[in-house]
C-alpha cells in the first residue's frame, strides 16, 4: 500500500487550560494517500479549521502526531516547518489571507520567491497557477480591486502554485457562485488525480461529493466517514452511457 | 401521471410502435425510469379508451401496431407543456416519515439516524458527481441534445440529494436547539416522548460512551446509552 502523504495519529488540540479549556480536537486519526481528496464536514465549531491548521503545521498539536510524507512535524524546527509550508504544502485559508500590498501574481509567486526561485521564474509559475483558476488576466491587479470570489481564486492559485503534493483548503468555495465553485473543485480534483493529496473543509454536500472520502467531525471527534468509493456500478447506465 | 403524458409527448412527434415508445422514453430520461412492456401496453390501451391515441388500421408486415395521436391527445400534450407540475400532491417520503417517528419515539437515537442517512446520501451524491463528470468529459464535444437531457436528469438527482443533506443538517441543528432549551415541568416527569440529544456545538467533556457528562438539563434522559 502506498505511503500516506498526510497522517494524523490520535491528535488532540486544546486551547487554554483548566475550567476554560476548549477541546477543539479530541483524538483524531486520519490518513490521506497520494491521489486522494478527503473532505471534512461538520457543524460550526466542530474543529474543522483546527484540524486543517495542525495538519498543515500552522498550529501545534496538544498530543498525538502529524506526519507529512512520513516525517513527524514534532521533530521539525521552526525553519524546517516554514520550508515545508513553502515547498510542499498548499494552504487555502477560510479568509483568503492575501497580502494587500502585492498584486495577484506577486501573492501567488511569493512562496516560490521566498524559496529562492528567481522572480521571473516565479512569475511564470504564478501565471500558470492563475490560469488554472481562470484568472490569468488579473495577474497585475491588487486584491482590493478584485471581487471576493476572485480573491478566493487567487488564494487557491497560491496554494496550487509549483508542485505541491499536499493541498489543504478551508471552505475554498465560500465566496464563489456554483459554476466557479465547481471549477475550483475540478482543479483540486485534477491535482489529486495526478498524485497529490488533498484535504478540503466544506459545509456543502455538493462540493464534498468531489472527494473520495468524507469525514464527519462533531465536537472534535470523527463521528463517521463515507469510506472510499466502490467501483462505480452502472448507475444510470441508460442512454448508451 | 408522467408515463402517460411522456408517451403522449413522444407520439406528438411521430406515430410509434409500443417497443419504440418504450426505448425512446427510457433513452431520453437517462434510463432513470425504466418501463416494462406491460406498462407500455396498458397505458396505450387506456389512452386509446380515452380517445387520445388510435391504432393504425392494420399491422405492418412484421405484425407490429403503430399508434398515433388524436386531436384530443395533442391538446392534452399542449396543456401539459403549458401547466406547471403540481407540487401540492407531494409523494410520501419514507425518510420524512422515518425522522418524524424517530423524533417522537422514546429510545431512538435521532442523531445517529440523521448521521447514518447523511453518510449514505453523500455517498450517493459522490457517485452521481462521478457519473456526471465522466459523462461531461466524454460528451462536451458532441453536444447532442440527448446527452444534454441525460445530464439534466443527473443534475436533478444531484440537487435532490444535496437538498436532502441540507434538510438533515437543519434537523440536527433544530434538535440541538430544542435540547438546549429548558424543559417544561410536564416533560421532566418522563412521560413525554420528546427526544433529548446531546447539545451540539458545545465542547463539554465527555465520558467514554460519548455522552455529555454533567448536562445542566437534568431532564435529559440518557438515550445514547440505549443505542446498540
Ligand atoms: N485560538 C483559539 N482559542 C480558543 N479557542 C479556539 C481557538 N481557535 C478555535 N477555538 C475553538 O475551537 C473550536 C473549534 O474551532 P474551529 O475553528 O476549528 O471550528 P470550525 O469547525 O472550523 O468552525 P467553522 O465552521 O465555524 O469555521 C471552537 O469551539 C472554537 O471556539
Ligand atoms: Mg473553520
Amino acid at each position: 500500500m502506498t505511503e500516506s502523504i498526510l497522517r494524523l495519529v490520535d491528535v488532540t488540540r486544546t486551547h487554554g487550560t483548566g475550567e476554560t479549556a476548549v477541546h477543539a480536537l479530541r483524538g483524531v486519526s486520519l490518513e490521506v494517500r497520494p491521489g486522494e481528496l478527503v473532505a471534512v464536514m461538520g457543524p460550526s465549531g466542530s474543529g474543522k479549521s483546527t484540524l486543517l491548521n495542525v495538519a498543515g503545521g500552522l498550529d501545534k498539536v496538544t498530543s498525538g502526531e502529524v506526519l507529512i510524507e512520513g516525517e513527524p512535524l514534532s521533530t521539525m524546527s521552526a525553519l524546517q516547518l516554514a520550508a515545508l509550508r513553502r515547498r510542499r504544502v498548499g494552504f487555502v485559508f477560510q479568509d483568503f489571507n492575501l497580502i494587500p500590498s502585492l498584486t495577484a501574481g506577486e501573492n501567488v509567486a511569493l512562496p516560490l520567491e521566498l524559496d529562492g526561485l528567481s522572480p521571473r521564474k516565479a512569475r511564470h509559475f504564478a501565471s500558470d497557477a492563475l490560469d488554472l483558476v481562470g484568472l490569468r488576466e488579473l495577474i497585475d491587479r491588487f486584491p482590493d480591486k478584485m471581487s471576493g470570489g476572485q480573491q478566493q481564486r487567487v488564494a487557491i492559485a497560491r496554494a496550487l502554485v509549483g508542485d505541491r503534493r499536499l493541498v489543504m483548503a478551508d471552505e475554498p468555495t465560500g465566496a464563489l457562485d456554483s459554476h466557479t465553485g465547481e471549477g475550483v473543485l475540478r482543479v483540486l480534483r485534477e491535482r489529486c488525480d495526478s498524485g497529490a493529496a488533498g484535504l478540503l473543509v466544506t459545509h456543502e454536500a455538493r462540493h464534498a461529493a468531489w472527494a473520495d472520502r468524507v469525514v464527519f467531525l462533531r465536537d472534535g471527534v470523527v463521528v463517521d466517514t463515507t469510506g472510499s468509493p466502490d467501483e462505480i456500478h452502472d448507475l444510470l447506465a441508460g442512454a448508451g452511457h | 401521471m408522467s408515463v402517460k403524458l411522456g408517451m403522449l409527448a413522444l407520439l406528438a412527434e411521430e406515430p410509434m410502435y409500443g417497443a419504440q415508445l418504450r426505448s425512446e422514453f427510457e433513452g431520453r430520461t437517462g434510463g432513470t425510469w425504466p418501463l416494462n412492456v406491460g406498462q407500455v401496453y396498458t397505458t396505450l390501451a387506456r389512452l386509446e379508451r380515452d380517445g387520445m391515441v388510435v391504432q393504425d388500421a392494420e399491422p405492418d408486415e412484421e405484425g407490429r401496431i403503430r399508434y398515433q395521436l388524436t386531436d384530443l391527445g395533442r391538446t392534452e400534450v399542449m396543456a401539459w407543456w403549458e401547466t406547471p407540475v403540481r407540487r401540492e400532491e407531494t409523494p410520501r417520503d419514507e425518510l420524512v416519515i422515518k425522522l418524524a417517528l424517530a423524533v417522537t419515539t422514546p429510545g431512538v437515537d435521532v442523531r445517529a439516524v440523521v448521521q447514518t442517512q447523511r453518510t449514505a446520501t453523500i455517498r450517493h451524491l459522490r457517485d452521481l458527481t462521478r457519473v456526471k463528470t465522466q459523462a461531461s468529459d466524454r460528451h462536451t464535444s458532441e453536444g447532442e441534445q440527448r446527452d444534454l437531457a441525460w445530464l439534466l436528469v443527473v443534475e436533478n438527482l444531484i440537487f435532490a440529494a444535496e437538498s436532502e443533506v441540507r434538510w438533515l443538517d437543519h434537523v440536527e441543528s433544530s434538535l440541538a436547539r430544542a435540547a438546549a432549551m429548558p424543559r417544561r415541568a410536564a416533560v421532566t416527569d418522563g412521560a413525554s416522548p420528546r427526544m433529548s440529544t446531546n447539545q451540539s456545538g458545545t465542547n463539554q467533556p465527555r465520558n467514554q460512551s460519548g455522552t455529555t457528562q454533567a448536562t445542566t438539563d437534568s431532564s435529559s434522559t440518557d438515550l445514547q446509552g440505549a443505542k446498540k
